[in-house]
């Protein structure tokens, strides 16, 4: 475990320089014909419904479970009234952007490396070039402005079916009051809570796509290069989205 | 139409074009040969600009295409189709989308106009059967016939084909190569064919040039090719017409 993440970790900082300017050049396609709507909505499409199945089991029972764990805790000091609050602030600020990120990444981010590396060691992608389209334009452009826009959504979701979990749990089997776990709930957490976590699983989603494509795009080495490629995108996303998202909480949020 | 001049290129330490030169004639179907590893991919690459040159010159009508950026060269590949080895169709999509691809791109059709013209290649590859198909589902021989369909969507001048032979039965072999040369006299195009299957060469070419050590060694008409003094073609030649049990050449 430990060995992974240094690896992932070592992996990232070789490959940062390459995932960044990939990132640069794929954003700057943004402003270049044609606008690729339809694939934009497509790679939403693709990215939603490999996700969001899992997405909403791992947001429901995280949602339950941390209500659980509070509860314990609160226990001890009287106040079971916040529990709502803490759960609500976990799951927007917390847990709701880094999970959803994590099983994007290995839902729809493995997908992704797998099928741009087939495309490239079967000279598709060169293909593309051949018929005088640019390859960045077609294929990761509107894959980043689906991240952009997908991340956010299932983030919203988990964040929603995390707090339902945790008030079924708060008010069935705990038999805390509703009516006080609400208030508490809507004094506790502000709008900026909300949005942080918003803002941060955009940031993950472009991260995440930036990496996954990359890796995708600079496989070599056939069928094995796939494998390989789609093992490290895997790695170095899941490890990048954590250690952005300490960075991110301790900097700005 | 094409020229390479003293065309160089290494990949690390390991020299693959130690100078290659050579002239491509307008509507002309020139057959580029050499053994296996030779570097002949590697040269068709380059004329296209999927590959960068170490030094040397490749002119295509009136421009030095080393010297172009990303976006000059996507309007010389307009003029240029490339039928790669494997054929590189995009598995995610059909036959006609495939087909349809570059059409839907660069061309303002109408859906109708489109449909037309994907139905005209279809049927000059003799594929028409096979529009709704995805590449996994196809043969060998299909894949290549739809891939050239695609890489005339655009109505290329110049057609470069990798390998468009190799793994196929002698008989698709033939098949492939007088739908090559049909489509050329139909579409006025300049064919340039890499193979190492010398009699197909020499029953269809124009010119051959042969690629060896990284250079072009011989250019010329299959008869002056067959009296080459040249120790490798010599070779070539002779356990080529050997192998072939046709061997009336
Ligand atoms: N992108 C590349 N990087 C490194 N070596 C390469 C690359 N492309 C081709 N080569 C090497 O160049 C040589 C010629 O390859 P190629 O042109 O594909 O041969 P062929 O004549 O069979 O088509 C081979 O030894 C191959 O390994
Ligand atoms: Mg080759």
């Amino acid at each position: 475990m430990i060995a992974a993440l240094g690896r992932g970790f070592i992996a990232l900082l070789r490959d940062s320089g390459g995932i960044f300017i990939f990132f640069i050049k794929a954003f700057l396609n943004t402003f270049t014909r044609p606008v690729r709507f339809r694939l934009f909505l497509k790679h939403i499409e693709f990215i939603g419904v490999k996700s969001w199945l899992v997405v909403s089991l791992t947001a429901l029972f995280s949602g339950m479970v941390t209500a659980y764990q509070v509860s314990h805790a609160l226990i001890k000091f009287g106040g079971q009234s916040v529990l709502g609050g803490v759960v609500a602030l976990t799951l927007t600020r917390e847990v709701g952007p880094v999970l959803t990120a994590i099983v994007v990444v290995a839902r729809a981010g493995s997908a992704i490396t797998a099928e741009i590396a087939s495309m490239k060691i079967t000279e598709q992608i060169d293909a593309l070039r051949i018929m005088a389209v640019n390859p960045i334009q077609y294929l990761i452009t509107p894959r980043l402005w689906a991240a952009v826009v997908a991340l956010p959504l299932l983030t919203a979701m988990a964040d929603f079916i995390g707090i339902a979990g945790g008030y079924v749990v708060a008010t069935f089997i705990l038999g805390i009051d509703p009516g006080i776990l609400f208030s508490r709930m809507k004094e506790m957490v502000e709008l900026m809570d909300v949005l942080s976590g918003i803002f941060k699983s955009m940031f993950f989603g472009i991260f995440i796509i930036s990496v996954c494509t990359y890796k995708g795009f600079t496989t070599t080495g056939g069928a094995e290069g796939v494998g390989r490629a789609t093992t490290q995108a895997v790695v170095i996303s899941s490890v990048g989205v954590l250690i952005a998202d300490y960075i991110l909480t301790t900097l700005f949020f | 139409m094409v020229k390479i001049i003293n065309l160089k290129k290494k990949f690390g330490n390991f020299v693959v074009l130690d100078g290659v030169n050579l002239e491509i004639k307008e509507n002309s179907l020139t057959f580029i040969m050499g053994q296996s590893g030779a570097g002949k991919s590697v040269l068709l690459k380059h004329i296209v600009g999927l590959l960068k040159p170490d030094s040397g010159e490749i002119w295509f009508e009136d421009k030095n295409i080393v010297k172009l950026s990303e976006k000059e060269l996507q309007k010389i590949r307009r003029k240029i189709g490339f039928l790669f080895q494997e054929g590189a169709l995009f598995d995610s999509m059909t036959v006609e989308e495939n087909v349809a691809f570059p059409l839907k791109e660069h061309l303002k059709l109408k859906k109708k106009d489109v449909e037309k013209k994907v139905e005209e290649l279809l049927s000059a590859v003799n594929l028409l059967d096979a529009r709704k198909k995805y590449p996994s589902e196809l043969s060998g021989g299909m894949k290549k016939r739809a891939a050239l369909a695609r890489t005339l969507a655009l109505n290329p001048k110049v057609v470069l084909f990798d390998e468009p032979t190799t793994g196929l039965d002698p008989i698709l072999q033939h098949t492939i190569l007088e739908l090559i040369a049909d489509l050329k006299e139909k579409y006025n195009l300049t064919c340039i064919i890499i193979s190492h299957d010398l009699p197909l060469a020499l029953k269809f070419a124009d010119e051959i040039a042969f690629l060896y050590q990284g250079k072009i060694i011989e250019t010329g008409p299959p008869e002056e090719i067959l009296k080459s003094s040249h120790p490798f073609i010599k070779r070539f030649v002779e356990t080529a017409l050997i192998n072939d049990k046709g061997g009336e050449l």
